[in-house]
């Protein structure tokens, strides 16, 4: 079993490139169609909940995965075998690109790269910020802004969203 | 110590890194670039487009590189991918261990509404903190930009995008 969840987790953590959402129909095929370890809702429900959990989504998703067939051991094995493959690629890639430092087509192409990179993250942003209702759309511009300007921690508004959060929420108990 | 602050580090990205990998690259950002000086802006926006052309989550990627390029051996890159992954793998265990009252739980549903404006706007700093003098060094990067703003809107694959301005890159500025 252990075995297993690695080996599968493995083969998820090698083939996912990109975001986590990437990996939402590779892992429901191997999760849900081939070895049956959890029905389709029951694996949205968690998977809402891995995303709202703190850390990579792909690894949170691992270890409930894990943690239900095997406990805490069975979420180890199928973090190991999220990590493995990619902390190896990186691994090499660093070790290769050092040896690149100031190769002039190298250099290049990362100035080419670098303007695409802004777009990849700046898209996203624009395109969650227009499905928020507008208030919590002014918020997010606010904070964008606030922590490009002061370069105060992003922990400090984490931390407020979850207080706001908790607060919010107790007020409205309280009404009732 | 080094390792030390490398582990503590990366815990703590771990720990508060909520709302995914472009969400977490503001606070990685601002750890590792700001607080510690380990990589600058432009190194870490480099290690963004290796890792979206290699499989596996951003902060892992990113420790593994930091962890090695800090340290300078393989032991930098271990503690740093461990220590980033352990706060969500026992927060996580947690979670799954009680989801059935989470899940429908006032509180959690509160948090999450909230944690959605500021997690937004942490992506909204990330792509600011990258669109610096070191990326936008002529009209070609303006150009680069626009193209590639366009595609990416339009669901044009992501490892592509990247070979493609990789490529447009040589043909520009070599």
């Amino acid at each position: 079993m252990l075995l297993d969840l690695f080996w599968t987790f493995f083969k998820i953590g090698a083939f996912t490139f990109g975001s986590g959402y990437a990996m939402i129909p590779m892992i429901e095929r191997e999760i849900i169609d081939r070895k049956g370890w959890f029905d389709r809702d029951d694996f949205r429900n968690q998977f809402a909940l891995a995303q709202s959990s703190p850390g990579p989504i792909a690894l949170n998703t691992a270890v409930f995965v894990g943690y239900k067939m095997n406990g805490y051991k069975g979420a180890l094995a199928a973090v190991l075998g999220t990590i493995i493959p990619c902390f190896t690629i990186i691994l090499l890639i660093v070790v290769f690109l050092s040896g690149y430092k100031g190769n002039p087509y190298v250099e290049a192409a990362f100035k080419g790269v670098r303007p695409a990179v802004v777009a990849l993250i700046a898209v996203p942003f624009i395109r969650w910020m227009k499905d928020l209702k507008w208030f919590f759309m002014i918020i997010s511009v606010a904070v964008a802004l606030v922590i490009w300007l002061t370069n105060l921690s992003p922990i400090f508004f984490i931390l407020a969203g979850i207080i706001i959060g908790v607060v919010s929420v107790s007020l409205n108990i309280k009404k009732r | 110590m080094i390792y030390l602050q490398l582990f503590l580090t990366y815990l703590k990205i771990g720990f508060f890194g909520f709302g995914g990998g472009y969400a977490m690259l503001s606070l990685i950002q601002n750890e590792i670039v700001v607080k510690h000086s380990w990589i600058t802006a432009t190194q870490l926006q480099d290690i963004v487009a290796v890792s979206q052309m290699t499989p596996g989550p951003i902060a892992i990627n990113s420790a593994t590189y930091v962890g090695y390029s800090v340290t300078g051996d393989v032991w930098g890159s271990i503690i740093a991918t461990f220590a980033v992954s352990l706060p969500p793998l026992t927060l996580m265990m947690m979670i799954a261990h009680f989801y059935m009252k989470l899940y429908s739980n006032q509180f959690v549903k509160g948090i999450v509404s909230w944690l959605k404006p500021m997690t937004v706007g942490l992506i909204g700093s990330a792509a600011l903190m990258f669109a610096n003098g070191q990326t936008f060094i002529d009209w070609k990067s303006f150009v680069i930009f626009g193209v590639c703003a366009v595609a990416t809107w339009f669901r044009f694959n992501t490892i592509y995008l990247i070979i493609l301005s990789a490529i447009a890159g040589i043909f520009l500025y070599l």
